[in-house]
């Protein structure tokens, strides 16, 4: 308890302070995060106004976004988006007190603070349930909050993580890498170990508040990853929801290192700390699922696949010093086997892959080299499964692309010994 | 004319004799000095060690890439190395504290400016050591920044790098030792000036294009690319 006080005093300014005492106690609470999402944020904050109204109108709740130092007037925008706006429209009235309240937590944005700064206001005013919705979440509708606080606040559910219709190769890190691998090493078949939309419980997010490492860069990087494993490693009561469609959010190439950061990167960091736990489960089991558990959309992409072998193939012969202190001889010699070749058709298969991703787990555990380059050297690899996993899937229904994943996760499950062997080393 | 001779001899070894008994004493303190020197630069190295031990001082290294370095020189890692670098400084340290009560003179002073040096010494390997763990770092730091970048040339920038820092490093290593000291300042002055000249004509000429890219693409924001391609979407 003292441990929270302690976090809580140090991330709540006094402003922001004063204004959730004048809040009181919420039942519910929204988190939104923000750094200049000027373009999204006016009509999210009306639609989960509106959310709150219709589905939770005899509850307590508030609305507070915790801004990264926007320069295009979001908070402003989230201020104006004032209740009253939504209630005329939609003829909606809260029976019990409903706040919107904004902070600043820093000059510039780090995820990891705006959810430790959502958390604590969430213990403070003793929220029982809690929803963060990313700003980019620009299809989001009236049916997400009820879809992500109801099986907390009414079934007792810890953790609720989304899961969406995307299109087929959309989320290529996730499908490949994230889920798989958490659902070998962990046991449970979370679809979206990395969420941007989600609600959890009052009690996890204090065993959380207490427990993360808020001062860390990894903790800092990848505070969802971490509440995710979080509530595995604490047996915390975990379900997902369907929100329904995700857009392809448009992204550049040099996103690829930092995702990786914030995902890959707390992903390796948590085996050190749960290897009791991953060590001794195996195989994998299906968690409460509202809705579907994932769909796809088949439109065309039209993605430079020459481009991605090109990055693979450099990297692979430029990295060869750094993947020398990384993988094994036969690993690395099978990887320069496939960027040397150009005449037959790419293939980066599922086993080489897993192997590639179990070696580089072991390589960040032992600290062979700096962390932080070690999963930046993973980059033009992924490029190179990811080029697999498009032509593998370029003609294939959602069934089929369904079925890649799943044969994909048996093989990370089939080679967990493996890792358990290197680990050891 | 038998008799002077013998005289002689005599007189010379009991010369000797008292010589040897004048010397002797200092050379058994000498020799303890020595030993104590031994037993005492153990114990430092034993203790040197243990904190290196404590502090994962070899994870750091392996980290910095400086044991990679190490290896490749056939020398033991970063701890060892450390540990028998204070070993031999302290028992030479005391040897030569033992050299000079045998009193021979104009040794004193040489001692003494050696143990004047002798912080200098640190500092310099101290540069030399944390040095080479940049260069090594920051290299690698450099590569991996090109090859995600997608930039031409990748190795060639990282080589570029190290080799700056590295020439840095040794300018600053000569100087605290204090050899050649204007020479050193004027070689890393023309070589590092060389290097800049030729990385400027370089990015120039080199980069011609690459910033009339960049300078279209900033510039034309708004523009529907109708022949635009779509990225990988990680999450």
């Amino acid at each position: 308890m003292a441990e929270v006080k302690v976090a809580e005093e140090s991330v709540l300014t006094d402003d922001f302070l004063r204004q959730l005492i004048n809040v009181g106690e919420v039942d519910i609470l929204v988190g939104v995060p923000t750094h200049n999402n000027a373009k999204t944020i006016g009509a999210i904050a009306e639609t989960i106004q509106a959310g709150i109204l219709t589905f939770f109108p005899r509850e307590r709740a508030a609305i507070i976004n915790v801004d990264g130092g926007s320069r295009d007037g979001t908070p402003e925008l989230v201020a104006s988006a004032a209740i009253d706006d939504a209630r005329p429209n939609a003829k909606m009235y809260t029976l019990r007190t409903f706040h919107s309240i904004s902070t600043q937590y820093a000059s510039s944005p780090a995820r990891g603070t705006a959810l430790h700064t959502i958390m604590a206001a969430a213990e403070l005013l003793r929220a029982k349930a809690c929803a963060v919705i990313s700003p980019e979440s620009t299809q989001i509708t009236t049916d997400w909050l009820a879809t992500l606080l109801r099986p907390v606040y009414t079934a007792d559910f810890d953790l609720v993580l989304p899961t969406y219709s995307r299109h087929r190769f959309d989320g290529i890190l996730l499908t490949n890498l994230l889920y798989p691998m958490t659902r070998a090493l962990y046991g449970l078949k979370i679809r979206e170990p990395f969420a941007l939309d989600y609600a959890f419980s009052g009690r996890l997010g204090s065993q959380f508040l207490t427990q993360n490492a808020w001062h860390e860069e990894t903790a800092q990087a990848g505070s969802e990853t971490q509440l995710t494993l979080t509530a595995i490693a604490g047996e915390y009561r975990i379900c997902q929801s369907f929100l329904g469609t995700k857009e392809r959010a448009e992204r550049h190439s040099a996103d690829l290192v930092p995702a990786m950061r914030q995902t890959v990167g707390a992903l390796f960091s948590s085996l050190e700390t749960n290897f009791s736990l991953w060590s001794a489960r195996t195989g994998s089991q299906p968690i409460p699922t509202t809705g579907d558990e994932r769909k796809f959309s088949l439109e065309p992409l039209r993605i430079n696949r020459k481009r991605l072998r090109e990055m693979f193939s450099t990297g692979v012969a430029e990295l060869e010093s750094i993947f020398q202190s990384i993988l094994s001889p036969a690993t690395l010699a099978e990887l320069q086997g496939i960027a040397r070749t150009e005449d037959v058709p790419f293939r980066y298969s599922a086993e080489l892959w897993v192997k590639t991703i179990y070696e580089f787990a072991a390589a960040y555990h032992k600290s062979v080299i700096s962390r932080d380059h070690i999963i930046q050297a993973l980059a033009p690899l992924f490029r190179g499964r990811a080029l697999t996993f498009l032509a593998e899937n370029i003609n294939g229904s959602a069934d089929d692309v369904e079925n890649n994943i799943e044969s994909l996760c048996l093989e990370f499950e089939r080679t967990k010994p493996y890792l358990l062997e290197i680990w050891k080393q | 004319m038998r008799q002077m001779i013998i005289d002689e001899l005599t007189q010379a070894m009991q010369e000797l004799t008292r010589g040897f008994a004048h010397i002797l004493p200092r050379i058994i303190v000498l020799v303890i000095i020595a030993f104590a020197g031994w037993v005492v630069a153990y114990l430092l190295k034993m203790f040197l060690r243990s904190i290196l031990r404590l502090i994962k001082f070899d994870k750091l290294s392996e980290n910095a890439g400086a044991s990679q370095l190490l290896t490749k020189a056939a020398l033991p890692s970063a701890t060892e190395l450390l540990s028998r670098f204070m070993f031999w400084m302290a028992w030479l340290g005391f040897i030569l504290l033992g050299v000079s009560v045998l009193g021979i003179l104009g040794l004193q002073d040489e001692i003494a400016r050696f143990f004047l040096f002798l912080p200098r010494l640190f500092v310099a390997l101290f540069i030399l050591f944390f040095g080479l763990l940049a260069a090594s770092f920051f290299s690698r730091a450099a590569l991996l920044a090109a090859v995600n970048a997608n930039l031409r040339s990748p190795r060639l920038l990282s080589v570029s790098i190290r080799t700056i820092i590295i020439v840095f490093v040794l300018s600053m290593f000569f100087e605290e030792l204090g050899i050649a000291e204007q020479t050193v300042l004027v070689a890393f002055g023309t070589a590092f000036g060389a290097v800049m000249l030729g990385l400027a004509i370089a990015f120039g000429t080199g980069g011609k294009d690459l910033a009339q890219q960049f300078l279209e693409k900033r510039f034309s924001v708004g523009k529907k690319d109708e022949g635009k391609e779509d990225e990988l979407s990680p999450l």
